[in-house]
């Protein structure tokens, strides 16, 4: 295998500006962002440069490997520190430096107002680092280290504006969250090195038909685990809303694009795991189904532009691990899903930003209404992704996903059937909120109740909408294009060679889900059409009321895990109190009485002391006269 | 008469020395009865170095003289410069060591 | 196998009669001790015991002892004893009632125990020797055998002896120093302060005792040229005792005067 020190320098490179943004303080205030940009630049320059030589090689030769240096050696069990980067790892990199790099320059504009811009950049640099590391790390272990690094910087970057105390709950609740996740990454670690006593991918690959399927099932729910709480999946979704608290490029880069797809990129990168453990692979069917039509549903009721957009990010993603679960035939299209996503959810949370800069960083969607004409290149882009993102041919979503909608069908059975009639309504569901999005936002009547006018953005922040949104048009064409995507992959997951039968032909799903979309906007239009009110309104369905609480995902935390915990806690620290404590203070005031007691027999009266002297000299003279007698 | 009479004297002597150190308050008196503790301990040396027929017994008596004359050179010293702080050789107000 | 108290070296004649004339004596001086008030009586009662112990020593055979018993505790040690109680006042007495509650009942009844467990401990003694008596160890004088003693099997004991009696008196020099804070007055400052007194009534000094009076005695107060007692000429210590000649019976006969 080849290596390559440019591995190195991708990763590098913004941990180094990280570094020196942070460390530098406010020396860096004037040119911080601009360094902090070029970086992310360079390193988008790597990763394509790596990128075209790895095309030129031969199909088994294009992985490159580099060995930083020998992390663990403890007797039979060695970790190096070393990156992998191949097929899988090429399409994130250049997804992360890329989307990355426009997004620098979008918060170069967005944040020019905010005192803290160059700390903002330092924790970009960072995250992209991180995510780096993760994608390229060769073993689970050191993509532990990226994913740890990505969840830190998750943190930072929600909690950015951490003055306000509900954005810094946001950003802990969100670590939590994650920390659950976690809990299951390093145990699915564990596990592999109880099994295989090897951590690194190559490794488990090769001894993977040496273990039982109780152990392969076991890592592979930990891992569903640990994807679940990346990816913001059920049952550890709840903290992708709240995310939203933090900048909105952030929440372009880290939640929509790049960081919260991690997930998906664990499953796939295990796909030799997940592969011969078909319990598990059910779970992450399950888990993906579930949260698609979740997500879609809580998109329906929300007011907040980027709450509306999360919960469809909750929900893309819920494809893309449905898509996982389905075997080696999903893993490319997921990952091909993840890519048009990235570029479509990416440039719509740009746009939304753009909007909300000239909103005066109004969220709710009810005081929009009509900005289209003020914000005709906005408008515009928003228009692309959501066309994107509905999947309406040629846009990127419809090739993403029309795959995954048909591969699901094509699973067969009673289980093709249902995940296939999931996928459908969970895409006329987001027909009908990203329909809502654009008319609410863009068309209607202009509710925001005050006289200044919303103006368009500066061209720092449109120019990296633009080229986003031609990657939401283009992308998806030129991905499934002979089917390159997966012919790409191939090396990495492994597809199986024999064909499945096909539950229906490949037009009729894509009519059906035409139709279904079709359907959604019909909805939206009706219900949304005309002039609506700058009030939500209050008298609505009982699934209305769920939905704007989040299908009650809060609550349900709350009272199954947070008040027995508290509970929990509150009984063992009595507990600690009263027995432990109890103890130690029993000691201690059985002393102090003994001592209080004690002390009045030193008087200070020498006399006293001598006749305590007589006493014990009364008491040996007796033992001595009760011996002898 | 039984030498061992002198024994019983000196069981006698040393009890109402004892008795005198716990009751009596005056220092000098004090330190008397601790003397004549030390003069009945010796008296019974000097009983048993009779009956055992050699002079240990003496010697050990004639070393607890020296002793004694020690503890009673520093005792007094001590008594007088409590006196002097004091006014008084009351035992009973030199009582501070609990404090 | 022989007890001690009852069928060892039985001695009669002139040693018993001593013994039962000198021993009760000593334990009532003993009990005395504890009961008299005056420090000063308690010295001359335990005077009086160690004296005793001295004879019943040289009874025993133990005649160097006996004598050293003389010379060092009634001589040296008893004089120290009084010459510290001459210090700190030679007429201090206890007050005897009990300040510790509960004390004395306990004392006396703990020492009572004592002293009869060890009287019945002595009864119950046994020796398995038969007793030999000194003659033989002090046939070349009971000094040359001690000192043989204590220059042969106990000379290391006897210097560390000697090094603890001179620690000792080093430190009772120690202890009984004391540091001047101030210079003492002398007589230039006492004329002063007698100058710088509300009035110079005394400025010339006190009036000396007795010397215009019939008797020259220092517990006789002056007669002023008036005729009337001074007071002041009589030491304050000899006042407070009560030692003073009453002044007035020195008092001219004011009526004689008169006449």
């Amino acid at each position: 295998m080849q290596t390559s020190a440019n591995l190195v320098w991708l990763i590098a490179l913004p941990l180094f500006s990280s570094a020196i943004l942070l460390l530098a303080g406010k020396r860096a205030n004037s040119w911080g962002h601009v360094m902090a940009t070029i970086v992310s630049a360079s390193a988008f320059t790597i990763g394509f440069v790596e990128f075209i030589a790895m095309q030129s090689r031969a199909d088994e030769n294009r992985a490159v490997a580099q060995k930083l240096f020998t992390w663990i050696s403890v007797g039979s069990f060695n970790v190096d520190a070393s990156l992998l980067l191949d097929q899988l790892s090429i399409c994130f990199v250049l997804l992360i430096t890329g989307v990355g790099t426009l997004i620098h320059i979008y918060s170069i504009a967005y944040m020019s107002h905010d005192l803290d811009r160059r700390r903002f950049f330092a924790y970009l640099n960072l995250f992209i680092a991180a995510m780096l590391l993760l994608v390229l790390g060769d073993s689970y272990l050191n993509l532990y280290v990226g994913w740890e690094g990505v969840g830190l910087a998750s943190y930072l970057l929600i909690g950015f504006w951490n003055q306000k105390p509900a954005y810094a709950t946001a950003a802990k609740k969100a670590f939590v969250a994650n920390r659950v996740g976690d809990v299951g990454l390093s145990l699915a670690i564990m596990i592999a090195f109880a099994t295989f006593g090897d951590v690194s991918f190559a490794g488990i690959k090769e001894h993977v038909e040496h273990a039982s399927s109780t152990q392969l099932t076991a890592i592979g729910l930990m891992l569903l685990l640990a994807a679940c709480g990346k990816s913001a999946q059920f049952p550890l979704q709840s903290w992708l809303g709240d995310a939203m608290a933090g900048p909105t490029p952030v929440s372009a880069l880290i939640h929509a694009a790049t960081m919260v797809t991690a997930g998906v990129y664990l499953i796939t990168r295990s796909n030799f795991i997940f592969d011969e453990a078909p319990i598990a692979q059910l779970m992450v069917l399950i888990v993906g189904g579930i949260t698609l039509l979740f997500g879609a549903i809580i998109g329906t009721a929300k007011d907040d532009i980027k709450k509306a957009l999360a919960a469809s990010t909750m929900s893309q993603i819920g494809y893309m691990i449905l898509a996982t679960g389905l075997g080696p035939i999903g893993y490319a299209f997921a990952i091909m899903h993840l890519l048009t996503h990235g570029f479509f959810k990416a440039s719509m949370f740009l746009g939304a930003g753009s909007v909300m800069h000239g909103m005066k960083d109004e969220v709710n969607m009810r005081k929009y209404g009509g900005i289209g004409k003020f914000m005709p290149i906005t408008a515009l882009t928003f228009g692309l992704g959501y066309l994107a993102i509905i999947g309406v041919p040629p846009f990127a979503g419809f090739y993403s996903k029309d795959k995954i909608i048909e591969t699901a069908f094509n699973a067969g059975g009673m289980k093709g059937l249902a995940l296939g009639i999931a996928t459908l309504l969970g895409a006329m569901i987001t027909a009908f909120y990203m329909t809502r999005v654009v008319i609410l936002t863009f068309f209607g009547n202009e509710r925001w109740g005050h006289k200044d006018e919303p103006h368009e953005s500066p061209a720092l922040m449109l120019i990296p909408i633009g080229l986003l949104s031609i990657g939401s048009i283009a992308s998806g064409f030129i991905l499934s294009k002979g089917e390159g995507l997966v012919h790409w992959l191939e090396p990495v997951v492994n597809p199986l060679k024999e064909h499945h039968d096909e539950f229906l032909p490949p037009i009729v799903v894509s009519l059906m889900t035409l139709t279904v979309v079709a359907i959604g906007i019909l909805i939206a239009v009706s219900k949304y059409r005309g002039d609506q009110l700058a009030q939500a309104p209050e008298n609505v369905s009982v699934l209305t009321k769920a939905a704007r609480r989040d299908l009650f995902q809060d609550d349900l935390n709350e009272s199954v895990f947070m008040h027995p915990g508290q509970t929990l806690v509150r009984n063992i620290l009595n507990i600690d109190y009263l027995v432990l404590d109890g103890l130690v203070r029993a000691v201690g005031s059985v002393s102090l009485t003994a001592g209080s007691r004690l002390r009045s027999l030193q008087n200070g009266y020498v006399r006293s002391y001598a006749l305590l002297m007589i006493i014990g000299a009364l008491a040996l003279i007796a033992a001595i006269w009760v011996v002898t007698a | 008469m039984a030498i061992a009479n002198y024994l019983y004297l000196s069981a006698i002597l040393f009890t109402i020395g004892a008795v005198g150190v716990v009751i009596r308050r005056n220092a000098i008196v004090v330190f008397m009865c601790i003397e004549l503790m030390l003069n009945a301990a010796n008296l019974a040396f000097v009983t048993f170095a009779r009956i055992n027929g050699n002079l240990q017994g003496q010697v050990v008596a004639f070393f607890t003289m020296v002793v004694a004359a020690c503890e009673v050179v520093v005792g007094l010293a001590i008594i007088v410069t409590i006196y002097r702080s004091r006014r008084s050789i009351s035992v009973d107000d030199a009582s501070l060591l609990k404090r | 196998m022989i007890n001690l108290a009852l069928d060892i070296g039985k001695t009669a004649g002139p040693e018993a009669v001593l013994f039962y004339f000198l021993a009760p004596l000593s334990v009532f001086a003993g009990l005395g001790m504890l009961i008299v008030k005056k420090a000063v009586h308690s010295a001359l009662l335990l005077a009086w015991i160690m004296v005793s112990l001295a004879i019943f020593y040289i009874a025993q055979d133990a005649l160097f002892l006996g004598i050293v018993q003389v010379v060092v505790y009634t001589g040296a040690v008893m004089m120290l004893f009084l010459f510290i109680l001459m210090l700190v006042g030679v007429d201090t007495s206890d007050s005897f009632t009990e300040t510790i509650r509960g004390l004395r009942a306990i004392a006396i009844t703990a020492a009572i125990g004592f002293g009869g467990l060890l009287v019945t401990l002595i009864g119950r003694a046994t020796f398995n020797r038969p007793i030999t008596g000194l003659a033989s160890v002090n046939s070349n004088g009971n000094a040359n055998g001690l000192a043989k003693e204590l220059f042969t099997q106990y000379v290391f004991a006897f210097e560390v002896v000697s090094a603890l009696l001179i620690t000792a008196a080093l430190g009772a020099m120690v202890l009984a120093h004391s540091q001047k804070t101030r210079s003492p007055f002398a007589q230039r400052d006492l004329s002063i302060a007698r100058f710088r007194k509300d009035n110079l009534k005394d400025a010339a000094g006190l009036p000396s005792s007795g010397v215009y009076a019939l008797h020259n005695a220092v517990d006789v107060p002056a007669l002023l040229p008036t005729g009337k007692a001074a007071p002041t000429s009589i030491s304050a210590v000899l006042e407070a005792r009560g030692d003073m000649i009453e002044s007035s019976k020195f008092q001219l006969q004011q009526e004689e005067e008169e006449k």
